[in-house]
């Protein structure tokens, strides 16, 4: 050690609080690791800013107010993404509404009122596989419950609730995470007053998880807004000019179309495909911004 | 029983002055969680009126026994498991047609650390009135004037008469504390057990919160843990005694902290233990 104590008056004063080899070689370890996580930090954000950067370069000339309210023509070659737009919002409220009520109130059962044992732990553990499984997969399973099995044939319903199957474990898991981050003294203060779970639920549980919860379900609106594989077999379909007049119509998506246009269109402008990924992207992160932004209001709020 | 009508407590003097009736009267209970046995066939009679300490070091069961009397320890499930004779105002409160909402009404809890609930002060005070006001309209007047004593009873009024409608976490410590205990009595509690309840305060806080429960004690029966055996001996009448999940002493505090009967009541004391 090359620590020393008490070294008289000789050094000094100034000497005493001075730099140990022990602690230079601490400093750069310091450095070495803040700029190894950093990197990582890079590698994970330049390739996104990578593909923003591109998508906004070839696809925001695309971008325009005809582009975004008409139709496509010339076979897809041309035209606007209209009937896309609207059906990907038909899906993405179908299924919110299929799927908000049941995550929650599944969430809500599995974290307030569910006793602690090996069932309601292995209900978890199956809610965070099913959130693993592929995509495709719900897409099959769509195909046989919904189109087929109750009879809904290829439609927004079948379509929505296959969506909603698949961010239903995303529902639940971000809601029952926020319910449990709110702390359990005040449900404890609310069971010692008389309270019953139900009354402690609704007046301070919900009221303190809401923020986390609208999260989950944004988090779940984007999802289900990007994904093409569930809707594909059941509700999508390829070319469908007209907007939806009901759940039992089918429609055309922005994820589906913007597939269609790259891989089944011969002449289809790179133009076009690229502001049609950009209008999914940018529909995307401005939910997932405003998810943020919503989080963080509500957060301001809080004082524990 | 069906609810009337709430009058203000502060008119509601207990007929409790001569009275040696019993609020608690625990006969030998045991409880276990899972297999193990946290309380051994405990006895603890508490007067009505009356201010009990329970003492005893760590782990011995004080919160166990606080929790038996609300029959708070059942929210673990069948893990937990209660033998024995738990009555409050002669009333058997193990028996199964006991409703805890009714018991938790009578019988109000404050903790260690102080939980007012995240809502504004005004409506932590009303949090149990509404409760249980059930069928009863909603009535401006009466809320505030509820409000009003409740606050002034634990000495708080003046202090947040001005911010009603601010959050309940934004107050310090000590005022979160007394709306803990504020926001008990518009539901007449006969019982307010406390568990420690000014083991998160400074000595100041300390001292204002004794002499608070001091000068609720008469009105309300109180059965408080603490660790702090100077306020046990200051702020109680009778002072209990806990050791390994048993009783081992209870008496009148003067007795037990001068002339302590059981050797491990005195070691306690002089603080042979920590
Ligand atoms: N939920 C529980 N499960 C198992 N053991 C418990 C539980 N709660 C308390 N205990 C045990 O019961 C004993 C008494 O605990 P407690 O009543 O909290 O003691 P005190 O309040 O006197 O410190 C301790 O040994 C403690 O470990
Ligand atoms: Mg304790």
């Amino acid at each position: 050690m090359t620590y020393s104590e008490g070294d008289g008056g000789v050094s000094g004063q100034s000497l005493m609080f001075a730099a140990t080899p022990l602690n230079m070689r601490n400093h750069r370890l310091q450095w070495l690791f803040r700029a190894l996580f950093g990197l990582m930090t890079l590698i994970l954000v330049v390739p996104v800013g990578i593909i923003f950067g591109v998508l906004l370069v070839r696809g925001g000339p695309a971008i325009s107010f005809e582009f975004l309210f008409s139709y496509p023509s010339d076979g897809m070659t041309a035209g606007g993404i209209w009937p896309a737009l609207v059906g990907t919002m038909w899906l993405v409220a179908v299924s919110l509404i299929a799927s908000v009520p049941v995550g929650v109130a599944a969430a809500i059962y599995l974290s307030e009122y569910a006793p602690d044992n090996w069932l309601t732990r292995g209900i978890n553990l199956a809610i965070i596989n099913l959130a693993g499984v592929p995509s495709i997969v719900h897409a099959l399973f769509g195909v046989g419950a919904f189109v087929i099995f109750a009879g809904f044939g290829t439609s927004i319903l079948a379509a929505s609730l296959t969506l909603a199957v698949m961010t239903l474990p995303l529902v639940i898991v971000a809601t029952r995470e926020s319910l449990q981050a709110v702390p359990m003294a005040f449900r404890e203060a609310c069971w010692n007053m008389g309270a019953t779970r139900w009354q402690t639920i609704r007046t301070v549980v919900l009221p303190n998880a809401i923020s986390g919860i609208l999260t989950g379900v944004i988090l779940s609106v984007s999802r289900t807004a990007g994904e093409t594989a569930p809707i594909m077999f059941t509700g999508a379909a390829f070319f469908f000019p007209f907007l939806p007049s009901s759940v039992f119509d089918q429609t055309m998506a922005m994820a589906m179309h913007l597939f269609v246009i790259s891989t089944a269109v011969p002449g289809a402008p790179d133009e076009l495909k690229y502001g049609t990924a950009l209008t999914l992207i940018t529909l995307v992160l401005l939910m997932n911004a405003a998810s943020i932004w919503f989080r963080s209001y509500l957060r301001g709020k809080k004082k524990w | 029983m069906k609810q009337k009508t709430i009058a203000p407590w502060t008119t509601w003097k207990a007929a409790l002055v001569e009275d040696t009736a019993l609020a608690i009267d625990i006969q030998n209970v045991s409880l276990w969680y899972g297999d193990f046995q946290a309380l051994f066939e405990v006895d603890l009679q508490v007067k009505r009126g009356s201010i009990t300490a329970l003492i005893g070091p760590s782990g011995c069961g004080k919160s166990t026994l606080l929790r038996a009397v609300n029959r708070m320890n059942e929210r673990l499930g069948d893990y937990v498991r209660t033998t024995g004779e738990i009555h409050v105002l002669d009333q058997d409160i193990l028996s199964d047609d006991v409703e805890l909402s009714q018991l938790r009404r009578h019988v109000g809890m404050v903790f260690q650390r102080p939980n007012p609930l995240p809502l504004s002060i005004q409506d932590n005070v009303l949090f149990a009135h509404r409760i249980h006001r059930a069928d009863e309209k909603f009535n401006k007047l009466e809320e505030d004037e509820i409000v009003e004593n409740a606050l002034r009873r634990v000495l708080l009024w003046d202090e947040v008469k001005d911010r009603l409608g601010r959050e309940a976490t934004g107050l310090s410590l000590e005022e979160q504390q007394k709306l803990c205990i504020a926001r008990l009595l518009p539901v007449k509690p006969t019982v307010i057990l406390m568990d420690e309840p000014t083991s998160a305060l400074d000595p100041k806080a300390t001292a204002a919160l004794e002499e608070l429960i001091w000068e609720l004690h008469g009105d309300y029966t109180i059965l408080i843990v603490t660790h702090n055996m100077a306020q046990a001996r200051r702020a109680s009448e009778e002072t209990a005694f806990m050791l390994l999940g048993r009783m081992v002493e209870h008496g009148v505090t003067e007795q037990i902290f001068l002339a302590p009967q059981e050797e491990g009541t005195a070691d306690y004391i002089e603080g042979r233990y920590g």
